[in-house]
C-alpha cells in the first residue's frame, strides 16, 4: 500500500481510540460523516469554494535567496501558509471540520489552543457559520498570547483559561475533552492537530494535505523537479503532515520535522517528543509521549506556545519508526535566531513555531549544499509573537536600541 | 477474598444493593488514603474503588482532579497503589478495584501490573479510557490472573457496544449515569435508568451506576433499578474537608441508602 493511502485508525502500532466510552458514539458519527464527505462532490466543492474565496488558497510559494545564503546556499522555497486568512495553516482544517459539524447539526464548536492560532481559526469559522464557540487555552498561554485571546473574543468566542496541570496546551485538550463528553449532543470538538482518537489524525491530515499538494506542483512549476527535502515544525504535527503527505511516496524527497527543544533536548525543559519520548497513550491515541517511568505525562517547555506539547500525532510516530521522516530538535535560541534572520533578509516575520522549521533548514541546507532544493512550510506569521519576540530581543521599550 | 460480583449479588439478594466508594490512593497522603479506604469499608461501603492518580484525568471533574494532583505532587508512585491495596485488603474483607487511566498500566507493563495487583489482593481494574476494542492485552492478562475488568457503558452507546461491554466486563458494568465527567450533581440523570434498562435487556446481571451520585437519597433511588451505586467526588470532598472522620460519616450516611428501607 502506498504510504499516502494510510487511513487509520492505526498507523503501524500508533493511533487508535483511548477515550471514555461516552465519546465513542460521537467519534463513530464523525467518522461516518467524514467518510461520506470525503467522496461527496458537494462537500468538496463547498470546501474548495471557501478556500478560494475566504482562506486565500492556493497559498503562494516564495523563494528566499537572501535567507538561503545563511543556509549553505541551498535553494530555499517557502510555502506561505502564513498568508492564509487568520494567519496560519490552521484554517484549512477548521473550515473542513466546521462544514462537517454543520452537516452533523452541531451548533457549538469546542476547541483547544496553544499559540492561539487554532483558536482564532475556530472562532473565525464559528463567526462565519453562526455557531457558538468555546476555546480552552492554558492560562500560561493566555498570558503569552494575549493578542490572540483578544482576537478570539472579538470574533465572539468564549475563551476559557485552563488552570489545571501545567496550564498549557495539554491541559487545554483535557478540558476540551471534558466539555465534549458533557455536551456531545450539540457540540463538535474541533481538534486542531493530527493527534487525538480516530478519526481526528486522519481527518485533520486530509484537510491539511492541500498544503503539500499545492506546493509539490508549485515547486515542479518553478524549478522543474521535486525538492530534495521538505521541512516543517512539529508540535502535534498538523502543518508537517499537511506538507509531507503529498511527498510520502516520492522516495527522492527527504522529510524533516523539527520539534521544539526548548532550552535544549538534554535539559528538562523541552518539547522534543520524538527525540526524548517513548510510546504511550495520551489524549486518545497511542504515540510518542514525554512521560516519566510511571507513565505520568511530563510537562513540556518551548518558547513557542504552539509547539509546547508533550505528545505528537500517531502518523508522525509511524513515519519516524519506518524511517520515512526524520525528527530533529531545535532550541528556543536557534528558532529565535532564525526568526530574526528571515525577518531581516526577506521581510517576512514568521511565527515562532515556523521559525523552528527555518532553523532546522539552515543546518540542513549546509549539509545538502548549494545544488539542493528545500521546501519549507512557513506555517504561520509572527504577528501574534511580537510580545514574546520583543521581550526575547529586548526591543519593546521605547528607549531600547536595535539589537 | 469475596469477589466483587458475589458481594454485589449478596447485597441485592438482601433487598438493597451495593455501595461502591471511590477514593484516590495517595490523597492527601498514602497513609491517610489507606485509613480512609478502611473507614469506607467499616462504614457500609461494599466495594472500594481506589483511584490511581494520573496527570491527565479526562474523565474526572475538579474535585478528583485536585485530589489526584495533590497526590502526584506529594510524590505518588504506582507501587504506592499496590501497597495501599495490600494493606486495605489485609485489614478489611471488602474487595478493592483499582480505577486507572490506561497509560500508567501500559508503561508499568500490563502483565506485570496484573501480577502485582493480584499479589496485593486487588480484585481488578476499572479503566475509564480503555474500551474493550483496545483492550486485547488487558483481556489476556485478566483472563490469566482472574482479575475483574470493569468497562464503561454510556447512554450514547449502541446496543452492540452495550453487549460488548457486558460480555467483556467481569465484576460489574459501570453504567455512566450522564453524559459528563465525575462530580456531584443535584439530580442523577434519568438517562441512568434508561441505560440500566437497556443493559438488562442486553443481559447484564451486575450493573452499577456512577457519576453525580452524592447523597443517600440518590443511592436509594439508583438502587431501585441498578445493582450498585458508585460515589466518588462526594467522598473525596469529605476527606479533603474533614479527614478520615468526615469520610467515615459520609460513607455511613450514604450507606443508609443502600439497605432495604
Amino acid at each position: 500500500m502506498a504510504l499516502r493511502d494510510q487511513s487509520g485508525p492505526y498507523f503501524g502500532e500508533y493511533g487508535g481510540r483511548f477515550v471514555p466510552e461516552s465519546l465513542i458514539a460521537a467519534l463513530d458519527e464523525l467518522d461516518e460523516a467524514y467518510k461520506a464527505a470525503k467522496v461527496d462532490p458537494v462537500f468538496q466543492a463547498e470546501l474548495a469554494h471557501l478556500h478560494s474565496t475566504y482562506t486565500g488558497r492556493p497559498s503562494i510559494i516564495t523563494e528566499v535567496p537572501r535567507f538561503a545564503e545563511h543556509a549553505g546556499g541551498a535553494r530555499i522555497i517557502l510555502k506561505r501558509e502564513d498568508l492564509n486568512h487568520t494567519g496560519s495553516h490552521k484554517i484549512n482544517n477548521v473550515l473542513g471540520q466546521a462544514l462537517l459539524a454543520r452537516r452533523l447539526g452541531k451548533t457549538r464548536l469546542i476547541a483547544e489552543t496553544g499559540a492561539g492560532q487554532h483558536g482564532v481559526a475556530t472562532a473565525t469559522a464559528a463567526a462565519l457559520f453562526g455557531m457558538e464557540c468555546v476555546v480552552y487555552m492554558g492560562e500560561v498561554d493566555t498570558e503569552r498570547q494575549a493578542l490572540n485571546v483578544a482576537r478570539m473574543r472579538l470574533l465572539g468566542a468564549e475563551v476559557i483559561p485552563v488552570t489545571a496541570g501545567s496550564r498549557t496546551l495539554k491541559d487545554a485538550i483535557n478540558e476540551a475533552l471534558r466539555d465534549w463528553v458533557a455536551n456531545v449532543e450539540n457540540s463538535h470538538y474541533l481538534l486542531g492537530t493530527v493527534a487525538g482518537p480516530h478519526p481526528f489524525p486522519v481527518m485533520v491530515r486530509d484537510f491539511h494535505k492541500i498544503i503539500g499538494e499545492e506546493a509539490r506542483q508549485q515547486v515542479l512549476d518553478l524549478v522543474g523537479r521535486l525538492p530534495d527535502a521538505v521541512t516543517a515544525c512539529v508540535g502535534g504535527g498538523s502543518n508537517a503532515i499537511g506538507i509531507f503527505h503529498a511527498f510520502l511516496d516520492d522516495p527522492s524527497v527527504a522529510l524533516y520535522g523539527y520539534e521544539a527543544a526548548g532550552e535544549g533536548a538534554e535539559t528538562p525543559r523541552h518539547a522534543a517528543t520524538m527525540t526524548k519520548g517513548r510510546p504511550g497513550v495520551l489524549h486518545g491515541a497511542r504515540s510518542y509521549l514525554l512521560q516519566d517511568d510511571d507513565g505520568q505525562t511530563v510537562e513540556s517547555h518551548s518558547i513557542s506556545a504552539g509547539l509546547d506539547y508533550p505528545g505528537v500525532g500517531p502518523e508522525h510516530a509511524w513515519l519516524a519508526d519506518i524511517g520515512r521522516a526524520s525528527y530533529l530538535p531545535v532550541t528556543d535560541d536557534e528558532a529565535m535566531s532564525a526568526l530574526r534572520l528571515l525577518s531581516r533578509t526577506e521581510g517576512i516575520i514568521p511565527a515562532i513555531e515556523s521559525a523552528h522549521a527555518l532553523a532546522g533548514t539552515i543546518t540542513l541546507g549546509k549539509q545538502l549544499g548549494p545544488e539542493s532544493i528545500i521546501l519549507v512550510n512557513l506555517s504561520g506569521r509572527g504577528d501574534k509573537d511580537m510580545e514574546t519576540a520583543g521581550r526575547y530581543f529586548d526591543i519593546l521599550d521605547a528607549g531600547a536600541e536595535q539589537s | 477474598m469475596r469477589s466483587v460480583e458475589s458481594v454485589i449479588a449478596a447485597r441485592k439478594a438482601a433487598g438493597g444493593g451495593a455501595l461502591v466508594g471511590y477514593l484516590p490512593a495517595g490523597f492527601p497522603d498514602l497513609r491517610t488514603s489507606i485509613e480512609a479506604a478502611v473507614a469506607l469499608a467499616e462504614n457500609g461501603v461494599d466495594v472500594i474503588e481506589l483511584g490511581l492518580p494520573y496527570s491527565d484525568p479526562v474523565m474526572d471533574g475538579p474535585v478528583i482532579q485536585a485530589a489526584t494532583l495533590t497526590a502526584l505532587t506529594a510524590g505518588f508512585r504506582i507501587h504506592h497503589a499496590f501497597e495501599a491495596v495490600a494493606e486495605i485488603t489485609s485489614r478489611v474483607d471488602t474487595p478493592v478495584l483499582l480505577m486507572t487511566y490506561w497509560n500508567p498500566v501500559l508503561q508499568f507493563g500490563v502483565d506485570r501490573f496484573a501480577d502485582e495487583l493480584l499479589a496485593a489482593g486487588g480484585s481488578g481494574l476499572i479503566t475509564p479510557d480503555l474500551i474493550p476494542d483496545e483492550a486485547h492485552d488487558w483481556l489476556a492478562a485478566s483472563e490469566r490472573t482472574g482479575l475483574d475488568r470493569v468497562f464503561l457503558a454510556a447512554p450514547s452507546s449502541t446496543d452492540a457496544r452495550l453487549s460488548q461491554a457486558i460480555e467483556k466486563s467481569r465484576g460489574f458494568v459501570y453504567a455512566v449515569s450522564t453524559m459528563g465527567i465525575t462530580g456531584a450533581r443535584s439530580d442523577v440523570d434519568t438517562a441512568a435508568k434508561a441505560l440500566v434498562a437497556r443493559l438488562r435487556t442486553a443481559g447484564a446481571t451486575s450493573a452499577c451506576v456512577g457519576l453525580g451520585i452524592s447523597s443517600a437519597d440518590q443511592v436509594r433511588e439508583v438502587l431501585q433499578y441498578a445493582d450498585g451505586a458508585i460515589v466518588g467526588s462526594a467522598l473525596v470532598k469529605a476527606l479533603a474537608d474533614g479527614g478520615v472522620t468526615a469520610v467515615a460519616s459520609a460513607a455511613s450516611e450514604l450507606a443508609t441508602g443502600s439497605t432495604l428501607s
